[in-house]
């Protein structure tokens, strides 16, 4: 069967497909010729075991992700439900005011959920979250770890700061807002993670 | 339009000449002396010292090789800055007299910024690239995107070209050390795995050199480890490189900055680059590293934007972002 490419990233492709009658997306990581086939290999077994794992989990800590429904490792292939939605990288920066902070604070308590489990996004760009149903659906978990150190999600969540000034830099309260709902669900002590955000801001080259 | 530049932000002093052809950089000179510490790492004040015992032989040499008089020149650039603040200051010190005695308008441009620019004004097909600025101090992804040059990526601890220097420096190899490096990973074909460390976007290369260190303690063949670093180092560079290209949808890719000469690297971001159907550009190995070409011609570009700086505004800024410069040419 050939499959429609949904998108096409840096590290994988997304095709829509059908599983036991449902849409369903394939994502398939490609093998970089790059690099070592040592590394290759490695790497794509590797990000693909610890995605799937990481959705699973994700999903038991109450926020919305794509059901997983097959996982192929050697072969870096994912099978999950295919969310159809808009990336709020598309919409956010077009969202009146009210909307895009309830946004980001909507995104900040999903973060939030991910965090009180350890669960590390990696990735955490407004290109991997879609909006369907009214919920925000976290997707590509692909850089994900489990870590309960502060240290982690401090960078987490310094990735997705980084997205809003790359991307968004037209509404900079943006990161504001998504802390200000994190800080509504987080259970750990969530000004000792704004700490630790100020200091990897600092540890950066040249700030 | 002629512009003299001076590079000085770290290792390396720099006198460069080029002249403005219908938006062309046409480079008339760039020459430079480094730097190389006896041992150990880079000593701000000794490479100060040096800068400044050079600088005036320097600009001599760089007019005589451009064939053209100091009334020839209209505008003189300087590195304003990020970098070391004694190497800066003695930069920024001999620009400002030589504004001042010729009677020609200053100009202090951001250097990783100038790593861009150049390749831009020299390489004509290459208009809006993601750069790959790999050196000692620094490891950036830097991409054009809303009215600035903004990094999509970057080493969360230490450049690159400084990882490779302090393996080199526990094996006594000499400032500096990448060149060496590369001829030893060419000899070497194990590979030994090491921690490949990226985080979003960005890099973290401190833990793989830990490691690559005990590789060395534990005896295994120096061209194995040499090999390996590169291959996991620069497989990450790549990757983060290829992630700011897919995020940016830009289908251009420059190198810049010393690494930039390790022939591996080229092969491993040109592979990426034709996967993707994207163009490698690689300016000459005297416009990669830190020179005062490059200084000159975002000098030429910024002034004919209408960008001016009074002296007052000329002090060096050893934190200079690339986000910071209001990219009011583009």
């Amino acid at each position: 069967m050939t499959h429609q490419i949904l998108y096409r990233g840096a590290e994988a492709e997304i095709r829509v497909s059908t599983h036991l009658g449902k849409d369903v997306v394939q994502k398939s990581r490609l093998p970089k010729h790059y690099r070592l086939p040592e590394i290759d290999h490695t790497l794509i077994a590797y990000r693909t075991r610890e995605e799937s794992k990481l959705i699973t989990e994700a999903r038991a800590a109450g926020v919305s992700v794509p059901t997983l429904y097959d996982v192929d490792l050697l072969g870096g292939v994912i099978t999950m439900e295919y969310v159809k939605g808009r990336r709020v990288k598309d919409i956010l920066n077009t969202l009146p005011e009210p909307e895009r902070k309830n946004l980001c604070i909507l995104i900040g308590k999903s973060i939030a959920l991910l965090h009180n489990h350890d669960i590390i996004h990696g990735d955490i760009t407004t290109s991997n979250m879609i909006i369907a149903d009214g919920r925000v659906t976290f997707i590509d978990f692909g850089l994900g770890s489990k870590s309960i150190e502060l240290e982690a999600k401090g960078v987490d969540l310094h990735v997705l700061m980084e997205a809003f000034e790359s991307t968004h830099s037209q509404h900079p309260s943006c990161f504001h807002d998504v802390f200000e709902g994190y800080k509504q669900v987080f259970t750990g002590d969530a000004d000792e993670v704004l700490k630790k955000i100020e200091e990897i801001v600092q540890r950066g080259r040249y700030r | 339009m002629i512009c003299l530049g001076i590079e000085g932000t770290a290792h390396t002093i720099g006198a460069g000449c080029v002249r403005d052809t219908a938006g062309h950089c046409d480079v008339l000179s760039n020459c430079l002396r480094t730097y190389a510490p006896a041992h150990g790492g880079i000593h701000p004040r000794e490479a100060a010292n040096h800068h400044a015992i050079h600088l005036a032989d320097l600009i001599h040499e760089s007019l005589v090789t451009a064939k053209i008089t100091p009334e020839d020149i209209d505008l003189i650039a300087f590195s304003q800055g990020p970098g070391l603040g004694p190497c800066l200051r003695t930069a920024a010190t001999a620009a400002r007299a030589l504004s001042l005695s010729l009677n020609v308008p200053l100009i202090g441009v951001n250097h990783c910024v100038a790593h861009l620019e150049i390749g831009r004004g020299t390489i004509p097909d290459c208009t809006d690239p993601v750069l790959l600025y790999v050196s000692g101090a620094n490891t950036q992804v830097i991409a054009f995107a809303e009215g600035k040059y903004r990094v999509f990526g970057e080493t969360l601890d230490i450049g690159i070209g400084n990882c490779l220097d302090k393996f080199g420096r526990m094996l006594d190899l000499g400032f500096p050390c990448g060149p060496k490096i590369e001829a030893l990973a060419n000899q070497g074909g194990r590979y030994l795995p090491l921690p490949y460390s990226i985080k979003g976007m960005d890099m973290a290369f401190s833990g793989l050199l830990t490691a690559a260190e005990a590789y060395y303690r534990n005896n295994e063949p120096l061209p194995d480890i040499c090999y390996s670093l590169q291959e996991t180092t620069f497989a990450m560079l790549t990757e983060v490189t290829e992630r700011a290209m897919a995020h940016t949808e830009k289908t251009q890719v420059l190198l810049g900055g010393g690494v930039a000469s390790n022939l591996r690297l080229r092969q491993m971001v040109e592979t990426m680059a034709k996967a993707r159907g994207a163009t490698l550009f690689v300016p000459t190995k005297d416009l990669c590293i830190d020179n005062g070409a490059m200084i000159a011609w975002l000098g030429i570009v910024m002034h004919a934007s209408g960008i001016r700086m009074p002296l007052e505004d000329s002090m060096i800024n050893q934190r200079f972002r690339t986000d910071m410069v209001e990219v009011s040419w583009r």
